[in-house]
């Protein structure tokens, strides 16, 4: 996928993380919805910036990527819950496939996600790494 | 000229994890580790991931202001990212600190060019720019993953990092008593259009080039403003190895004291853009307020810009707020040759 | 509810280099109705499930083709989409097309042509049925999907590596008495464990293979079917069911909430529970996609689908055996068509038709899941 609207219609969400907030109910949400499946029709739905810090709740060590994320490999993938609730799924960096682990405490850092190829663009977003002690 | 009241109102750096030992480089291309060591005083240089380049470490750099500073991003007017290894050729890599930061859109911005001194010569324009009132607040960045090919001898420092300034009239840190800049047309390192690694005039790049610069306008700044060496307690030189800075230093009159804090090559390398603005960031993290700190970067090609920096009473405030030099220096991790040529494209993989 | 199947047909299965897209489903369709003892001219409708012909052999427009290639214009014949269960899905639509009256004898089939693409090619189509924007744009693959399930579910609930790669051995066992099934080679536990790694902790014998085939079955309203045959195999329960597209939405990682939800209304349609279950085909396209499964249908606790496994359960012989076929795993996964060929597969068993691997049981299921787990399919079969 990635052709050039459809990267730069989400690029302030994938750069800062910003989710949507259901006024009617509170939920948040990352990735954004534009309704709230709880509230439905009365989702009263606007921006939200997160805060970016989290705890792994699952990940995986990918070995076999796709074409683009080859020179990465092997990365951890995980899924996220954020301190303030919502979950996404996010690359770990900063962090050796031997050191992560369910529980681990992370926060967004701000790295290539991937590039259209030698001459195309390059898409950035939001990682994730360890939280230093 | 003196000026007044605008000075640095925060900064942040940021550093990659990676590095990668003199010893280990020299291995593969029969360099003696042992005389590359003592005769350029460096140990180890920072690498930068995979997935990071000079972009992303803006960002992180930027990030880093933008809290220990707490201002509303959206009052920065201008920023401008000064880099020799920008990830476009044409497409600014100032826009996307400019959204990554949340300060787009009511702003200027703009990447700068020149060489190691890119990230000052984008200071100096905040400071006009402030100075005039057209901004409230500039960002003024250096980051680079600089690259030298590989076997020259520029492999050994050539190194990846970044740092942010924020200037502005209030909440200052530090205030900037003026600024002199010395610029000729020297030759001394280039990369054209298309070419993956620079190529430099060797010894060529000593005297004429970084000596010369780098002496004059710290003279200049120093007569501008009517002080002496003495007068500062640190002073901060570009330093493309350990030994450029230590024999300016000593030609213009300083001594060992006030330069070593601020030298940070020997640990993480050239980073080209990030180099003296780095240094000065590891002093800012020390300095006590009343202190004078003397910057003068240097960019081949070639040019220099001097500043005389007074650290104001705001400095205790801040500390703590980010991490500091030291605490991405202390965090690090070696990788072998064969990974770090991986990670910076040294391989050629076909796509 | 009733809806008769009155034939099924299959094509092999593996990488069928000198067969094409249409000729696969062509096959597949005339075995069914040779097996039905129907004439091409009695055929009221097609429904065809698959994935990604616009993506596999550059070809969208596929309803058309086939019908066409078939020579059964000008009936009608429609496409479905459910990513890894679009087969399920277009079993299910031919079945309401039949209870609402509008038909009397159609047939359903799955088909999908994915080797005529490079691998890479087809692991990223497949990973389309994950989310774009925000799982597989970020590097996320189709096994590291499931690869955090089953992290999530050792994690949970202690299944042991061991235990995953024990529904391996098994459906490669069962496979050996399946002549459609791709690989008919017995596998260990040590062969899983040590086969190169894909998705930590899943390995590519935990993976499905990629596969070209194409499945039929014969659907007839109650009455028409007794014009063909005195014992047909009656589809007696259907249930489909959503949930959100990722992964990381959901209230639960290692549950998959769609294939609960569309067995609760299966067993309320056939009037059934799991305990009445006696064979069934479930969605092993990873080791620990069937572990799920036999969980989520509610055959064993949820937690207890590795130990199940361990213990023999769903063997041949035990207490319900899962994916006599092969499965995913050892019979191949060609995505659209899985769904009609499970639905074969328990005809077959339900007939006495299952040579080699043959159970005995009067009453089975099917279980298609298409992505992660968006979507789930269930289907109960009754001997007539």
């Amino acid at each position: 996928m990635s052709n050039v609207p459809r990267f730069w219609r989400n690029l302030k969400r994938r750069y800062n993380l910003i989710g949507t907030k259901c006024l009617n109910c509170n939920e948040l949400y990352f990735p954004p919805r534009q309704l709230c499946p709880k509230c439905r029709r009365a989702s009263k739905i606007e921006d939200v910036q997160l805060k970016g810090r989290g705890e792994v709740l699952t990940y995986t060590i990918i070995h076999s990527a796709p074409k683009r994320f080859e020179g990465q490999t092997p990365y951890i993938m995980a899924i996220i819950q954020l301190e303030e609730g919502p979950k996404l799924t996010a690359q770990i960096v900063d962090c050796d496939p031997t050191e992560i682990d369910i529980g681990m405490k992370v926060e967004m850092v701000f790295r290539r996600i991937q590039e259209d190829g030698d001459a195309g663009l390059i898409y950035y977003g939001y990682k994730f790494r360890p939280i230093a002690n | 000229m003196k000026l007044e009241g605008v000075g640095i109102v925060g900064y942040g750096v940021y550093i990659p994890r990676y590095r990668i030992k003199v010893e280990e480089i020299a291995k593969i291309w029969g360099g003696d580790a042992k005389s590359i060591s003592n005769g350029l005083k460096i140990f180890e240089k920072a690498v930068a991931d995979y997935d990071e380049d000079a972009a992303t470490i803006a960002v992180e750099a930027a990030r880093n202001a933008v809290r220990m500073a707490s201002i509303d991003p959206k009052d920065i007017g201008a920023i401008y990212v000064g880099s020799e290894s920008h990830p476009y050729t044409v497409k600014p890599t100032a826009t996307i600190v400019a959204e990554a930061i949340g300060a787009s859109p009511e702003l200027t911005a703009a990447d700068y060019e020149f060489a190691c001194k890119a990230g000052t010569a984008g200071i100096q324009t905040c400071m006009g720019l402030v100075a005039s009132n057209i901004i409230k607040y500039g960002l003024a960045i250096g980051s680079d993953t600089a690259q030298g090919a590989p076997g020259d001898a520029l492999e050994y420092t050539a190194s990846s990092g970044g740092v942010a300034y924020i200037i502005g009239k209030d909440k200052l840190i530090a205030s900037i008593e003026g600024t002199y800049s010395y610029t000729t047309d020297t030759p001394d390192f280039w990369r054209k259009e298309g070419q993956p690694y620079p190529r430099h005039g060797g010894r060529f790049t000593g005297a004429p080039a970084f000596f010369k610069h780098v002496y004059n306008a710290s003279i200049g700044l120093m007569e501008s403003l009517n002080l002496k060496p003495q007068d500062f307690d640190y002073a901060v030189f570009h330093q493309p190895n350990g030994k450029f800075p230590r024999k300016v230093a000593k030609m213009l009159g300083f001594t060992i004291e006030q330069i070593e804090e601020g030298i940070l090559v020997d640990k993480i390398g050239n980073t080209y853009s990030g180099s003296s603005l780095m240094g000065l960031a590891a002093v800012l993290d020390k300095a006590e307020s009343g202190e004078r700190i003397m910057l003068t970067s240097f960019g081949s090609g070639a040019g220099s810009d001097s500043f005389s920096i007074l650290v104001e009473e705001g400095i205790k405030k801040i500390r703590g707020k980010v991490p500091s030099v030291e605490d991405y220096i202390k965090r690090k991790k070696y990788l072998d040759y064969a990974t770090y040529a991986k990670l910076r494209r040294k391989i050629k993989v076909i796509s | 509810m009733k809806v008769a199947i009155i034939g099924v047909g299959l094509t092999r299965f593996g990488e069928l280099w000198e067969t094409s897209f249409s000729h696969l489903f062509v096959e597949a369709g005339a075995n069914a109705l040779r097996d039905a003892g129907v004439d091409g001219k009695d055929v009221e409708a097609i429904f065809v499930g698959n994935m990604s012909a616009g993506r596999f052999v550059d070809q969208e427009h596929i309803s058309c083709l086939i019908a066409d290639q078939a020579g059964l214009n000008p009936i009608p014949a429609t496409r479905i989409e459910a990513a890894c269960a679009s087969g399920g899905h277009a079993l299910r639509q031919g079945i309401m097309s039949i209870l609402s009256g509008f038909h009397d004898l159609v047939v359903v089939g799955g088909v999908e042509k994915m080797t005529d693409v490079m691998t890479e090619s087809t692991t990223q189509t497949l990973a389309t049925a994950a989310d774009q924007e925000w799982e597989a744009f970020l590097g996320m693959t189709f096994p590291g999907l499931y690869a955090m399930m089953a992290r999530r579910h050792m994690y949970e609930f202690g299944t042991t590596r061991e235990q995953l790669a024990l529904v391996s051995v098994k459906n490669h066992r069962n496979a050996i008495h399946n002549p459609y099934a791709q690989y008919h080679v017995e596998i260990t536990v040590d062969d899983v464990l040590n086969s190169p790694i894909i998705a930590d902790p899943l390995r590519l014998l935990d993976c499905s293979p990629i596969t070209d085939g194409a499945a039929c079955v014969v659907l007839a309203s109650e009455r028409k079917a007794r014009e063909y045959t005195d014992s047909p195999i009656y589809i007696t329960g259907s249930g489909q069911a959503t949930s959100t597209l990722s992964l990381h939405s959901r209230k639960q990682i290692p549950v998959v909430d769609s294939t609960i939800n569309a067995a609760k209304e299966a067993y309320k349609r056939a009037g059934k529970s799991p305990k009445d279950i006696q064979v069934a085909e479930v969605h092993d396209a990873f080791t620990i996609g069937e572990i799920m499964a036999i969980e989520n249908l509610g055959f064993f606790n949820i937690g207890e689908g590795g130990k199940a496994t361990e213990e023999g359960e769903t063997e041949i012989g035990g207490k319900i055996p899962v994916n006599t076929s092969g499965g995913l795993k050892a019979k191949g996964h060609p995505v659209g068509a899985t769904g009609v060929a499970q639905a074969v597969e328990i005809v077959l068993q339900l007939r006495g038709d299952a040579k080699g691997r043959q159970v005995d049981a009067d009453i089975g299921l099917t279980h298609n899941v298409g992505g992660s787990g968006g979507t789930a399919v269930v289907h109960i079969y009754e001997k007539g």
